[in-house]
């Protein structure tokens, strides 16, 4: 039986969360001599797309009344075609909201934020995050069903091309539990949660006036750009950028935290970043004890600096 | 109105975690147990909207005695009154059929959750009750009004905000925002005083078996050692970045 996979896209466009989602529903696919099929709902890209990641089948759902998403609608729709003992989910804001609906539905056991591939098929065993990055579990599903969902930027999106079939379906579901008021994304800015490099910043810049600096670094690495939590409490930074146990849980590549001190809670939400640099005036910050690199010193010369040499070298 | 706040107690959060010998379980030695932060928001906003829309509010939370003090200290930042299901849950789906057995006789015009539990990170308590009582469920809430019984929500989407308006009753599940952190309700004297003489009623939890066993767990592993780059020798830093680390 197939190892479905739930595609998320973003006003059409699959997200990098969606191809994790297809690589992790792929390995677990290959254990069992099986193949993959994705659900995905009004997508505008194609799903060639997802034939790269290893989706042999794309269950393709058209349905005018899901352009505005409710999770309640997003897992009636996905009940509808899912019809397999397994699906995986990206955990993301939205995708993780369907999942506990659908699992309820379907009555199988779910598994959020995992992180690896399972380590048992029968009975279903995964390692996921807990303890908000301060450990992690070992769950097992009860029962033959289960609906995981797959932290980002922790098992990888990783190329598998297969020749795939696509199947469109034609869906009325119900959605009027919610209606949108106004709805503002920006279509430019990197994903914090997906984004590969995060450049961060806390109190130690001083001031929102501080802050081209720290975005300069960001523009030149690729980065998105993060805070810590009383950064975005005085209202320097958006709440959506903070970082940390109470604020969003990352694991970029490369995680650069500039006047930022290092308390465990702020350490719980990056510490699973796979490269950390501390930029900070004063050699005692707790920060440099969970660092790979560290520089002390004043981040109002060091980045301006930092940001010229890295520039150079992709010349 | 009347509102249902879920709570989960859960480790302080500069508590450090460790697990038991045979890796079966956390350790709970030593730990300070707090409401979970993001219910924190939640519970701040219903006690505000007692004033501003006549709400009455009341907490749930679904665990053994040991956690009465955190549900006290929700009565003491304001509830009304509430309900303990005796259970020590061992998953989400668990959890999530008390607090709707509870939920289903309760007539609450609005369930508030936070998005997320600060110890096992489910993230799943909240959809699972919405589904389980059909009701329409948003999730990562950075906003809530409420004027004349009708429910306006703002919602966190990846890279933005939504403002959706919402069929009560509803089940919303929310974070900092839904209260700034500036506004959170920290118990006076008075509101401990009073505490003391409000409701907690404790109920026998059905018996629902879970569906996800928690086999093992396991420490984060530690760090090499930091690699220290004089604030001079910024190319030094760079050529690590680029041929040692291979992430820019
Ligand atoms: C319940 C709870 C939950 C929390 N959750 C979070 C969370 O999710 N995320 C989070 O981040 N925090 C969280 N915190 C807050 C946390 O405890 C710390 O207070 C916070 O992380 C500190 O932020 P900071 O490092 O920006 O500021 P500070 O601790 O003030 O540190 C500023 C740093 O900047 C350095 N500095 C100063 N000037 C310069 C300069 N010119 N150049 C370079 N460095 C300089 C200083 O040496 C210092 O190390 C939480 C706290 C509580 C109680
Ligand atoms: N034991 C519990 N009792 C009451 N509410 C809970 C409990 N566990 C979780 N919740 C609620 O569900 C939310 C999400 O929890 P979880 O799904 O465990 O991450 C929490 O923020 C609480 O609002």
């Amino acid at each position: 039986m197939a190892v479905f996979i739930y595609a998320e896209n973003i006003n059409g466009h699959y997200k990098k969360a969606a191809f994790e989602a297809v690589s992790y529903a792929k390995s677990i696919a290959d254990k069992s001599g099986e193949t993959v099929t994705a659900i995905t709902i009004n997508p505008t890209d194609s799903s060639d797309a997802l034939y790269k990641y290893g989706a042999t089948n794309v269950i393709n759902i058209k349905d005018e009344g899901l352009k505005n998403f409710s999770a309640k609608a997003y897992a009636n729709a996905v009940n509808e075609v899912f019809d397999g003992k397994i699906i995986v989910f990206p955990h993301t804001t939205d995708a993780s909201s369907v999942a506990p609906m659908l699992a309820i539905q379907k009555e199988f056991s779910l598994i959020t934020n995992v992180v690896e591939s399972p380590e048992n098929m029968s009975p279903l065993t995964v390692k996921r995050n807990s303890f908000s990055g301060k450990g992690f579990m070992h769950a097992k599903a009860e029962g033959d069903g289960a609906i995981i969902t797959v932290s980002q930027n922790s098992f990888g999106a990783k190329e598998n091309a297969v020749s795939g079939t696509e199947e469109i379906k034609n869906l009325t579901i119900a959605n009027e539990d919610t209606k949108v008021i106004s709805h503002e994304q920006a279509s430019t800015a990197l994903d914090l949660k997906e984004a590969e490099i995060v450049v961060s910043a806390g109190r130690g810049m001083k001031g929102p006036e501080n802050w081209g600096m720290i975005e300069n670094l960001a523009g030149v690495l690729g980065a998105a750009t993060a805070c810590s939590k009383p950064v975005s409490d005085i209202g320097w930074r958006p709440h959506s950028e903070h970082v940390g146990q109470t604020g969003k849980a990352i694991s970029p590549n490369l995680y650069v935290a500039v006047g930022i001190s290092g308390a465990i809670q702020h350490l719980a939400g990056v510490n699973s970043s796979k490269t950390i640099v501390v930029i900070n005036s004063d050699p005692e910050a707790p920060f440099f004890k969970s660092a790979d690199y560290g520089v002390v010193g004043d981040a109002f010369q060091i980045i301006p600096a930092l940001t010229e040499k890295i520039k150079a070298i992709q010349q | 109105m009347k509102i249902l706040v879920c709570i989960s107690s859960v480790p302080d959060t500069t508590s450090k975690i460790n697990f038991t010998a045979d890796h079966s379980a956390f350790d709970k030695t030593g730990i300070q147990w707090v409401i979970n932060p993001l219910d924190e928001f939640a519970l701040s906003r219903a006690v505000q909207l007692q004033a501003s829309a006549g709400a009455i509010v009341t907490v749930i939370n679904v665990g053994d005695a040991t956690t009465e003090p955190v549900i006290r200290k929700s009565l003491a930042i304001g509830a009304n009154d509430a309900i303990r299901v005796n259970l020590e849950p061992k998953d989400s789906y668990q959890t999530a059929k008390e607090i709707a057995a509870v939920a289903k006789d309760g007539a609450y015009d609005l369930i508030l959750c936070g998005k997320e539990s600060l110890d096992y990170n489910g993230g799943s308590v909240p959809g699972m009750l919405a589904q389980l009582l059909d009701l329409p469920f948003v999730n990562a809430a950075v906003g809530l009004e409420i004027n004349n019984g009708e429910a306006t929500a703002i919602r966190e989407i990846d890279g933005g905000k939504e403002t959706i308006s919402v069929k009560l009753p509803a089940v919303l599940a929310g974070q900092k925002g839904l209260v700034e952190e500036k506004d959170l309700i920290i118990p006076n004297m008075r509101g401990i005083m009073t505490a003391r003489s409000k409701a907690l009623n404790v109920v026998e939890a059905s018996a629902v078996s879970p569906k996800v066993d928690a086999v093992s767990f396991e420490s984060v592993p530690t760090r090499a050692a930091v690699k220290m780059v004089a604030a001079d020798n910024l190319d030094e830093l760079v050529r690590m970045l680029h041929e040692e680390a291979k992430v820019i």
